[in-house]
C-alpha cells in the first residue's frame, strides 16, 4: 500500500481561499482600470487641467497643476498593471498592499476628473478627512476596548448620540469643559448598562446593544423636540478652538492636514498611542487580552474576568463619550435629531477593518473620513454624479470593507461569548 | 508538610459528585487518583483549586484548615494545577502565558519582558524542559504546551501540583519524558497528585494509589500490592475484560480508496498532506496518532464535511471527493463523529429526534412535507431496545443521558442499515467501561457483516485492540503502517514521526 510522503503533484480540487480572493480582486482591479480609462481619461477634454490647492488660506501659496487626461491615463495603466500582477498570484500575501495602492490611485484619478478645468482645495479635503475621521476612529477605539475583553459593543452609536446630547446641554449650561465631562460620563454610564446586560444577565450582546441604540435615539429625539426647540439657549454650547502645533503645523500639506486642529483631534492621536502601548506593553493590556482570548485561562490564574470586562466596557464608554462630545462641542456646536447618522456603526466597521488594533482603527478611520468628506465636498464641485449617490459613499465603503475586501482577520477568540463560571 | 482533603462532599442539583472523599498527599510524594470518567475526580480537584466550593468537608495544609474562594487563593496557598484542557492563551507567547496573573512590572504597570523571559529560561533549565520563552503557544506541539503549563505552576512557587489526565494528549515517548519531569519535581520536594484512568501509568509512577468510584474513595493501595486487573476491578466495581474478542479479519473488495488527499484546516494549513490508503470490506483499519496531526480534518474530508484541497476519495470505485454529507450517508457510510455533543447529537432534541436525524426526510419517516412521528417513535423504541440505550424514555432530551448512552444513540442511528463503510472517530472517548465493551463489539460485528471500518483514535490501546491494520498519522502524513501483531512501542515511536524522534526524545 502506498505510503505517500514524497511531494507528488497534487491534483487540485479547488484553490485556497486566499488564491480565490486574489483572483476576484485582480479581476475587480482590471475592471477599475478599464473604468478609469473609459470615464476619467477618455471622458474629459484633452486640454483640461486640474488645479489642486495644497495650502490653506493665509499660508504661502502652493498649487499642483496637472493635465486631467494624462494623469488618468497613467493611473489606469498602473492599476491595470497591479491587477495583472495580483491575478498572477505569485505573491498572494501582498494582495492587500496592491489593492490599497490601486484604490488610492483610483481616488486620485476620481478627484482629478471631478476637478477637471477647475481649481480644488486638496489640502482642505484632506484636512476635512482628518476631522471627519475623529468620531469614526473614537468609535472604533471604543469598540476594540470592549471586544478585546470579548464584549461586542454595538451600542457605540447610542453612546455617541446620547453623549453628544448631554454635551450640548451641559456645555450650554456650565461651559464646554462641563459639557465634555458630562458627555464622557454619559458614555460610561451607557457602557455600564451594556456591561450589566451582557455580563450579569448574559443577554445576547448584539440585542443588548441594539436596544441601547433605539433607546438613545428615541430619548434624545424626544428631549431635543421637547427641550432644545423651546429653549435654544441650551443648544449653543460654543466650541473648542483650533490650535496649530508649533513646528509640526508648519510642514506643507501634512501640517495643515494633521496639526492644525482642536484638542479632540490631538486627543485622538494620543489615545491611539496610549491604547496601543497599554494593550501590548502593560499588565492591564495582557490581562485584558487574555480575558478576550481565553477567559477560563485568565480565571485559573486568578484574574477576575467579570471585573476586567466591566472596567474595560466602561473605559470604552468614556472613549465613545469623548467622540460624542466632539460632535456637538467641536464639529457643529449644536445638537440635532439623529446627529450621528450611523457614524457609530461605521466606527464598528473601522474596528474590524483595523483588525482590532488601535493604529488600525486610526488608519481605517481615515479611510472612512475620506469617504465622508467626498460626500460633503464633491457636491460643491458640481460633478455630474447625483448627490444622493455621493451621500451613499461612506455606507458603500462600509459594506465593501465589512464584506471582506480586507480578507479574513481574527477577532479575539472569545468575542461575544458570555463567560460562565461553573 | 502535607495537603489533606477530609470528608469532602459536593452536591450538584440531582447529582452527588463527591461523597465523603478523603485524600492526602505529602511533600515529595506522588499520589495517583484513579477512577472512571464521572467518578468525581475532576470535581474534587476543582474544589481543591477554588473553582467549586464543597458542600461539606475541609481542606488542610500542614494541619491548618484553608478556604479557597477562587483559584487565586489556591495559588497563593501553594497549589498548582495542570489542567487536562490546557489553560493557555493560544496567541500569546510562552513567557506571556507564564507570567499572566503574576506579572513582573516596571513603573506604570509596564511589563518587564526581560524578567519574564529570564524566569521561564531559569525554570526551563533547572528542570531540563527545553522551552523557548518567545515561541507562540499555538505553534507549539501539545507536549511542549504541557511543559509551559508546568512552568506556569512552578513560577508561582507551587508546593503541591495536580496533573489532570496529563498523558491523554501525549505520545508514548512523550509520556516517558513527562514521567522524568514528574520525578524531578518529586525530588525537588513537591507533592504530586496524578489524576488518570490509565492503570499502567498509575502503577509505574505512583507511590500510592487512591481509587474513586461514583463519587466515593473506595480503596487506597500501594503499587507493589496490586496489578492492572485488580485496579480495573476496583475502578469499575466488577471484573473487566480488557481485551476485544474478535476473529481474524477476512478482507475482501476495496471499499474506501483515498489517493493523495490534501486538506486545509481552518487556518489554511495543510493538515492532511498527500495521504493515501485503502480500507477493504471486512477489515478494521485504525488510524493512530497524537491528536492534532490531521485526523480531524481527514475524517471531515472523508465524510463530506470539509472540501479537500486536492486528491481523490473513492467509495467502491465511485468518486466521492466533493460529495456532500448527505451523499455520503446515502452511499451507506456510517459516521460516528469525534465530538458527540458538538457534532453527533442535537442535545436539546429527544432520543427519537436524534435517532431519525439522518433519515427524517426519507420514506417512511416523512411523506411529502408531513412527518410520521408514530413511525419515528417505533423506530426509536426498537433501536433503544436493540442497542441497549439506558434511557428513561424515548421522549427525553438526549442531554439527560450519560456519555455512554449518548454514544449508543449515535451508533444506533448510524448502524441501523446496510452499512458499507464505518468511519468512527474517538468512538469511546469519555464513556464508561461497559459502554466501551458494547460499542467495540458492535464495531467488530459490522466488520463481520462485511462493512469496511475506519477507526480514528488517539487512545493507542484502543486502536491496537480493535484494528486489523494500523496506520499512524503524523504531521498530516501517514508515518507508518503496522499489522495487528505490532508492539505498542513500535507504533508509539511512529506516532512521533520517525524524523523527529531523536530531537523529541532529548
Amino acid at each position: 500500500m502506498a505510503v505517500t510522503t514524497s511531494p507528488e503533484i497534487v491534483e487540485k480540487v479547488r484553490a485556497t481561499p486566499e488564491e480565490r480572493r486574489a483572483t476576484a480582486i485582480g479581476i475587480v482591479l482590471v475592471a477599475i482600470a478599464a473604468f478609469v480609462l473609459w470615464v476619467f481619461a477618455l471622458g474629459v477634454d484633452s486640454s483640461f487641467v486640474s488645479t489642486f490647492n495644497l495650502s490653506l488660506p493665509g499660508d504661502p501659496d502652493l498649487t499642483w497643476v496637472v493635465s486631467s487626461q494624462v494623469l488618468s491615463f497613467v493611473v489606469a495603466a498602473t492599476i491595470a498593471f497591479i491587477g495583472g500582477w495580483v491575478l498572477r498570484r505569485t505573491h498572494v500575501k501582498w494582495t492587500n498592499l496592491g489593492l490599497a495602492i490601486a484604490l488610492s490611485l483610483f481616488a486620485l484619478a476620481f478627484l482629478t476628473w471631478a476637478a477637471a478645468d477647475k481649481s480644488f482645495s486638496l489640502v482642505g479635503m484632506l484636512r476635512s478627512t482628518v476631522i471627519l475621521s475623529v468620531p469614526v476612529t473614537l468609535g472604533a477605539l471604543s469598540g476594540l476596548m470592549c471586544e478585546r475583553v470579548a464584549i461586542i459593543n454595538i451600542a457605540i452609536e447610542g453612546q455617541l448620540l446620547t453623549a453628544a446630547f448631554v454635551g450640548t446641554v451641559a456645555g450650554s449650561a456650565w461651559g464646554i469643559w462641563a459639557g465634555l465631562i458630562g458627555a464622557m460620563l454619559t458614555g460610561a454610564i451607557l457602557g455600564f448598562v451594556l456591561a450589566v446586560l451582557s455580563i450579569r444577565y448574559r443577554i445576547d450582546q448584539i440585542i443588548a446593544g441594539v436596544v441601547i441604540n433605539i433607546f438613545a435615539l428615541g430619548l434624545t429625539s424626544f428631549l431635543a423636540r421637547r427641550i432644545l426647540s423651546v429653549t435654544p439657549e441650551l443648544n449653543s454650547p460654543g466650541r473648542f478652538s483650533t490650535h496649530k502645533v508649533p513646528l509640526l503645523g508648519d510642514i506643507p500639506v501634512l501640517g495643515s492636514m494633521f496639526f492644525n486642529h482642536n484638542m479632540f483631534v490631538y486627543g485622538t492621536y494620543i489615545l491611539v498611542i496610549v491604547l496601543h502601548f497599554g494593550l501590548f506593553y502593560t499588565r492591564w493590556g495582557l490581562r485584558s487580552r487574555a480575558v478576550g482570548e481565553h477567559p477560563k485561562a485568565a480565571d485559573t490564574v486568578g484574574i477576575d474576568v467579570y471585573r476586567t470586562r466591566y472596567r474595560n466596557v466602561m473605559y470604552g464608554g468614556l472613549i465613545a463619550g469623548f467622540g460624542g462630545a466632539f460632535l456637538t462641542l467641536a464639529q457643529v456646536s449644536r445638537f440635532e435629531e439623529n446627529l450621528t447618522a450611523g457614524v457609530g456603526y461605521i466606527g464598528l466597521a473601522a474596528m474590524i477593518f483595523g483588525r482590532w488594533m488601535p493604529f488600525g482603527a486610526l488608519g481605517a478611520g481615515l479611510v472612512f473620513g475620506f469617504a465622508l468628506t467626498l460626500q460633503q465636498k464633491l457636491g460643491i464641485l458640481g460633478t455630474p454624479i447625483p448627490s444622493e449617490f455621493l451621500s451613499m459613499t461612506p455606507y458603500l465603503v462600509t459594506i465593501i470593507v465589512v464584506a471582506g475586501v480586507v480578507g479574513r482577520s481574527r477577532p479575539p477568540a472569545a468575542d461575544g461569548q458570555p463567560y460562565i463560571k461553573d | 508538610m502535607e495537603l489533606a482533603l477530609t470528608g469532602i462532599t459536593k452536591q450538584f442539583p440531582g447529582v452527588l459528585a463527591n461523597d465523603n472523599v478523603n485524600l492526602r498527599v505529602a511533600e515529595g510524594e506522588i499520589v495517583a487518583l484513579l477512577g472512571e470518567n464521572g467518578a468525581g475526580k475532576t470535581t474534587l480537584m476543582n474544589i481543591l483549586y477554588g473553582l467549586y466550593h464543597p458542600t461539606a468537608g475541609t481542606v488542610e495544609i500542614d494541619g491548618k484548615p484553608v478556604q479557597f474562594q477562587s483559584p487565586g487563593d489556591a495559588i497563593d496557598a501553594g497549589i498548582g494545577m495542570v489542567h487536562q484542557h490546557f489553560m493557555l492563551v493560544p496567541v500569546f507567547t510562552v513567557a506571556e502565558n507564564v507570567i499572566l496573573g503574576d506579572e513582573p512590572t516596571k513603573r506604570l504597570g509596564v511589563i518587564n519582558r526581560a524578567k519574564a523571559r529570564d524566569a521561564v529560561t531559569e525554570i526551563s533549565r533547572r528542570y531540563n524542559l527545553d522551552v523557548d520563552p518567545d515561541a507562540t503557544i499555538e505553534d507549539l506541539p501539545v507536549g511542549i504546551q504541557q511543559r509551559v503549563e508546568i512552568i506556569k505552576v512552578l513560577e508561582r512557587q507551587a508546593r503541591f501540583v495536580v496533573f489532570d489526565e496529563p498523558t491523554s494528549v501525549l505520545t508514548p515517548t512523550e509520556v516517558d519524558g513527562f514521567f522524568e519531569i514528574v520525578q524531578s519535581l518529586k525530588a525537588d520536594g513537591k507533592g504530586i497528585i496524578f489524576i488518570s484512568h490509565k492503570l499502567g501509568e498509575a502503577l509505574e509512577i505512583a507511590d500510592r494509589i487512591v481509587i474513586m468510584r461514583r463519587g466515593k474513595t473506595v480503596a487506597e493501595v500501594l503499587p507493589k500490592d496490586i496489578d492492572e486487573a485488580g485496579l480495573a476491578e476496583l475502578m469499575v466495581g466488577r471484573p473487566v475484560d480488557l481485551v476485544v474478542d474478535k476473529a481474524p479479519a477476512d478482507p475482501k473488495d476495496v471499499v474506501l480508496a483515498v489517493e493523495n488527499l490534501t486538506v486545509l484546516d481552518d487556518r489554511n494549513r495543510r493538515s492532511v498532506d498527500g495521504v493515501s490508503f485503502q480500507v477493504r470490506s471486512g477489515e478494521i483499519v485504525g488510524i493512530a496518532g497524537v491528536q492534532g496531526n490531521g485526523q480531524t480534518e481527514l475524517v471531515e474530508a472523508l465524510t463530506g464535511l470539509r472540501t479537500p484541497l486536492g486528491g481523490r476519495v473513492r467509495l467502491k470505485g465511485e468518486d466521492m471527493t466533493t460529495a456532500s454529507p448527505r451523499a455520503m450517508h446515502q452511499a451507506n457510510v456510517a459516521h460516528v463523529p469525534e465530538d458527540r455533543q458538538k457534532s453527533g447529537l442535537v442535545l436539546p432534541f429527544t432520543v427519537t429526534e436524534n435517532i431519525i436525524l439522518n433519515s427524517y426526510y426519507e420514506e417512511p419517516l416523512s411523506r411529502g412535507v408531513i412527518m410520521d412521528w408514530d413511525e419515528a417513535r417505533d423506530r426509536a423504541t426498537r433501536l433503544v431496545e436493540e442497542y441497549d440505550v439506558r434511557t428513561p424514555g424515548i421522549d427525553v432530551p438526549v442531554s439527560n443521558l450519560s456519555g455512554g448512552n449518548q454514544q449508543k444513540v449515535i451508533v444506533a442511528r448510524e448502524f441501523d442499515r446496510d452499512v458499507a463503510l464505518v468511519i468512527a472517530s474517538q468512538p469511546t472517548r469519555g464513556i464508561d467501561v461497559g459502554s466501551i465493551e458494547y460499542i467495540h463489539s458492535r464495531i467488530v460485528e459490522e466488520r463481520d457483516l462485511g462493512a469496511a471500518v475506519l477507526i480514528v483514535s488517539s487512545e493507542l490501546e484502543e486502536v491496537m485492540a480493535l484494528s486489523d491494520r494500523v496506520l499512524v498519522m503524523y504531521a498530516g502524513k501517514i508515518a507508518g503502517e503496522f499489522d495487528a501483531s505490532a508492539s505498542t512501542t513500535e507504533v508509539g515511536l511512529a506516532m512521533l514521526g520517525s524524523a523527529d524522534e531523536a530531537e523529541e526524545a532529548s
